[in-house]
């Protein structure tokens, strides 16, 4: 198609005239095929100079910067899998009699969903593998969720400009806990069948609301044939439809307020340094996405998880010993765990056990988390844009309470498996859970004070000059202007890393 | 500090994409590195000879962890080639560029609505956001088709009186089959396996119950019925330390002393197992005296009202 000048040949009729004299090509070397096909693409809608402008967009580059991009894979490879595991799962709560492979529940009793799940596992072919594949992969989505947040949050890159996009990632990680609660619970075992009792009883405890509140979603006393289907309209459609939507908007506005970026001499409030996003950043994050994807398939391939048929279709008057659910649950498992048997009756009004442990206690641990840059700004009376990362150490009380709060979280995730860490260090569970519940005070308010102390003799010692090790080297050689194009400047010595 | 009296130079002014010619980027120097494009070259065989490996797994029946392991090595080498690429193979020149101020620009309406035609009519702004707040209370309506009202069900149970306790797959239970110790998971006859009339018959043997005067007579020659339903959370309660005559909750540990009515000796759980009145019968079978006398599993707010 191109001639031997390089330039692309009018392909047809409508591109005759002047269109030719605007192709972008290199008139001095023959095209590739992904030029020409951009070209293709440009000729007939004039995106390039909106691509251009995009994709000569500057991110800055850090290996911290990159949590986020693998909780967006993850996402990704859950699509995919989900996507094909749904070409094969039954949301139906009615019993059938389990005919398949798997000897040892010949002849059991099951529901058509738990059926459909042996079914996947055992009798289609990488039907086991892509049930694993997804179901690690959530449990690594929720890991890289949960440290892209710590990062944004120790750097506080979640100051103004971008609180808006800190409550669409607390929103998105909200979202990311249902999604993943919904699905562990659609294979209808015995394990997944004891979560939703719990959830329910927690539902039921809210004071007023809770009998109706259970009823309706539940859509009835538990357990109902309603709620496998239901559970799996909100895991393949309604979640996936508001993840991809925030998804979509948490990218929109990182793209729309260009990215923090670590302190160093090339670096300032009004500039952003590091590589453009086409090809560098393009090529690392599609690559990332691979490694991603490999990491997962290793582990999920060879690591069993979730062996349903072990633990047996859902029977109400049945249950598990040790029982724990999915990491990203435990937390909520453990703070009912410690909850203390408080249940006072105040003019007519029952306040249920589990009510305070399991609403009250997440709301509140939500709520700061989600108001969080707000309360800074308030605290500090800092309202000003920041495009500059902090170091932990720069801001003493919210890396403190930042380590608080992680510390809380390992204590009352502890706390979901008393039971198995009870056998495993030879401690009555008793005795385990008394320790923990002196811990869920003890714990978050030493870690506050240790790290207080250690972050604010390190801002002292920085701020007498005595180390400048945290000032990174800069090695900017290239400008890039208002408009989108690029002019040399002089470039700084050093590693840019 | 404040927004509103940041600056905004000339030259920060922010211009449309597209409304002028972008100078292309000077030119670079390509890297030379022929060791790294073997590498990544390498990198995508492996990657094809893999894909294909794992077509033929998958037809010769499928292998879960051969299939991993050749599907690790597709994604991986084109993962690992790209990544090799990209950091020995581009130029990675780091540019730096200029923060545009978000705000946009004022103009001489004013704000960002800049319709006083609308934003004057503040009376009928409220009577529009009115009228969408009664929409929206109209819409939320087929939300309560989801569920029945709660009603009365969280206070009953099937059990009435005169029906016979049988096990999970509808048998009669008779007294030989629990021995001392023991104890069976029992259901109200025609109702096997319902969620809120299981019940534990356990025989402690006569003489050792503590409970009320007026429910001893609701456990026969030392079998007791208590409700199998967890007060705290709703889980079956299915451990029983014979030992100590302890029922425990798997789920979050609520420990119940079955010689003195059930009630909780340890964990989150406060209210008491509700205890099944019973009466043993000539033959060995038993049969219900009536419902439970209290709702049985989770509290709720009005639980103590009667329903």
């Amino acid at each position: 198609m191109a001639d031997d000048a390089g330039r692309l040949e009018p392909g047809g009729g409508e591109q005759r005239g002047g269109d030719v004299e605007r192709s972008v090509l290199p008139p001095v070397r023959r095209p590739t095929e992904l030029e020409r096909l951009a070209d293709w693409f440009d000729g007939r809608t004039g995106f390039g100079r909106y691509a251009r402008m995009a994709l000569r967009k500057v991110f800055p580059d850090h290996w911290t910067f990159l949590l986020g991009e693998v909780a967006l894979f993850c996402f990704v490879i859950l699509l995919a899998t989900g996507v094909f595991m749904t070409f094969f799962y039954t949301p139906d709560s009615r019993p059938t009699t389990y005919h398949g492979p798997y000897a040892p529940l010949a002849g059991a009793q099951v529901s058509a969903a738990f059926e459909s799940v042996m079914r996947l596992s055992f009798e289609v072919r990488a039907g086991l593998l892509m049930r694993q594949i997804h179901h690690w992969t959530a449990l690594v989505f929720l890991g890289s969720i949960g440290v892209h947040l710590a990062r944004v949050f120790f750097t506080g890159a979640f100051r103004r400009p971008r609180d808006i996009n800190w409550l669409i990632g607390v929103t998105l990680l909200l979202l990311a806990l249902a999604e993943g609660f919904t699905g562990y619970s659609l294979p209808d075992d015995l394990l997944s069948g004891t979560g939703l009792r719990i959830a329910y009883s927690a539902a039921l405890s809210i004071p007023f609301i809770g009998p109706w509140l259970a009823s309706l979603i539940f859509g009835g006393e538990f357990p109902t044939l309603e709620l496998i289907s239901r559970l799996f309209v909100f895991h393949v459609m309604l979640l996936p439809g508001l993840l991809i939507g925030a998804i979509g908007t948490h990218l929109l506005i990182v793209y729309v307020q260009t990215h923090t970026q670590y302190k160093s001499r090339a670096t300032r409030e009004d500039n952003v340094v590091g590589l453009p996003f086409w090809p560098g950043q393009v090529f690392r994050s599609v690559g990332l996405l691979f490694l991603t994807a490999a990491v997962i398939a290793l582990i999920a391939g060879l690591i069993q998880i979730n062996p349903v048929w072990l633990y047996g279709p859902f029977i109400p008057y049945a249950v598990s010993s040790p029982a724990q659910p999915d990491w990203y649950v435990g937390w909520l498992e453990g703070l009912l765990r410690l909850g203390l048997p408080f249940e006072p009756t105040i003019l007519g009004v029952t306040i249920p056990s589990p009510f305070i442990p399991g609403i009250v206690i997440p709301g509140i641990l939500f709520t700061i988390l989600l108001l969080w840059p707000f309360i800074e700004a308030r605290a500090t009376g800092d309202h000003a844009e920041h495009h500059l990362l902090d170091w932990p150490w720069e801001s003493p009380i919210r890396t403190a309470t930042g380590a608080a709060g992680i510390a809380l979280f390992l204590v009352i995730t502890l706390a979901g498996g008393n039971d198995v860490i009870g056998v495993f260090l030879n401690v009555p569970v008793e005795t385990l859970t008394a320790i923990l519940r002196v811990l869920f005070v003890v714990l978050p308010v030493a870690t506050w004070l240790l790290i207080y102390w250690l972050a604010s003799s390190q801002r002292r010692r920085r701020a007498a000059g005595a180390d400048t090790s945290h000032i990174r080297a800069g090695g900017v050689a290239i400008r890039r202007t208002a408009t989108g194009g690029f002019e040399e400047i002089d470039a700084i010595e050093g590693d840019a890393d | 500090m404040n927004d509103r009296t940041t600056e905004r130079p000339e030259r920060m002014r922010r211009s449309a994409p597209g409304d002028r010619q972008e100078p292309d980027p000077p030119p670079l120097a390509i890297p030379e590195n022929p060791m790294a494009e073997r590498i990544v070259g390498a990198a995508f065989v492996a990657a094809l000879l893999a894909g294909f490996g794992l077509l033929g797994v998958y037809l010769l029946g499928g292998q879960t962890q051969v299939e991993a392991i050749l599907l690790t090595i597709c994604l991986g080498g084109i993962g690992a080639g790209i990544i090799v690429w990209s950091q020995a193979l581009l130029p990675n020149r780091i540019v730096s560029e200029t923060r545009h101020p978000l705000r946009s620009e004022p103009d001489e309406e004013g704000g960002v609505l800049a319709a006083p035609a609308i934003t004057r009519r503040t009376m009928l702004i409220r009577l529009m956001a009115a009228a969408f707040a009664g929409l929206g209370a109209a819409l939320a309506i087929p939300v309560f088709s989801l569920g029945p009202a709660p009603g009365r069900d969280l206070f009953v149970t099937p059990w009435r009186s005169g029906l016979r306790l049988v096990d999970d797959q509808g048998a009669v239970v008779h007294r030989d089959q629990i021995p001392m110790g023991g104890l069976l998971t029992v259901f109200p006859d025609g109702s096997p396996g319902s969620a809120d009339g299981q019940t534990l018959l356990i025989n402690v043997g006569a003489g050792l119950l503590q409970v009320a005067p007026d429910r001893l007579s609701w456990a026969p020659e030392g079998f007791v019925a208590y409700s199998k339903v967890c007060t705290h959370a709703g889980c079956p309660v299915g451990l029983y330390r014979a030992s100590l005559h302890s029922l425990i909750c798997p789920c979050h540990q609520s420990t119940f002393d079955v010689l003195r009515g059930a009630v909780p000796t340890g964990g989150p759980a406060v209210r008491p197992l509700p205890q099944l009145p019973i009466k043993l019968q000539s033959d060995g079978t038993f049969v219900a005296l009536g419902d439970f006398t209290e709702p049985v599993g989770p509290s709720f707010w009005n639980i103590h009202s009667g329903g």
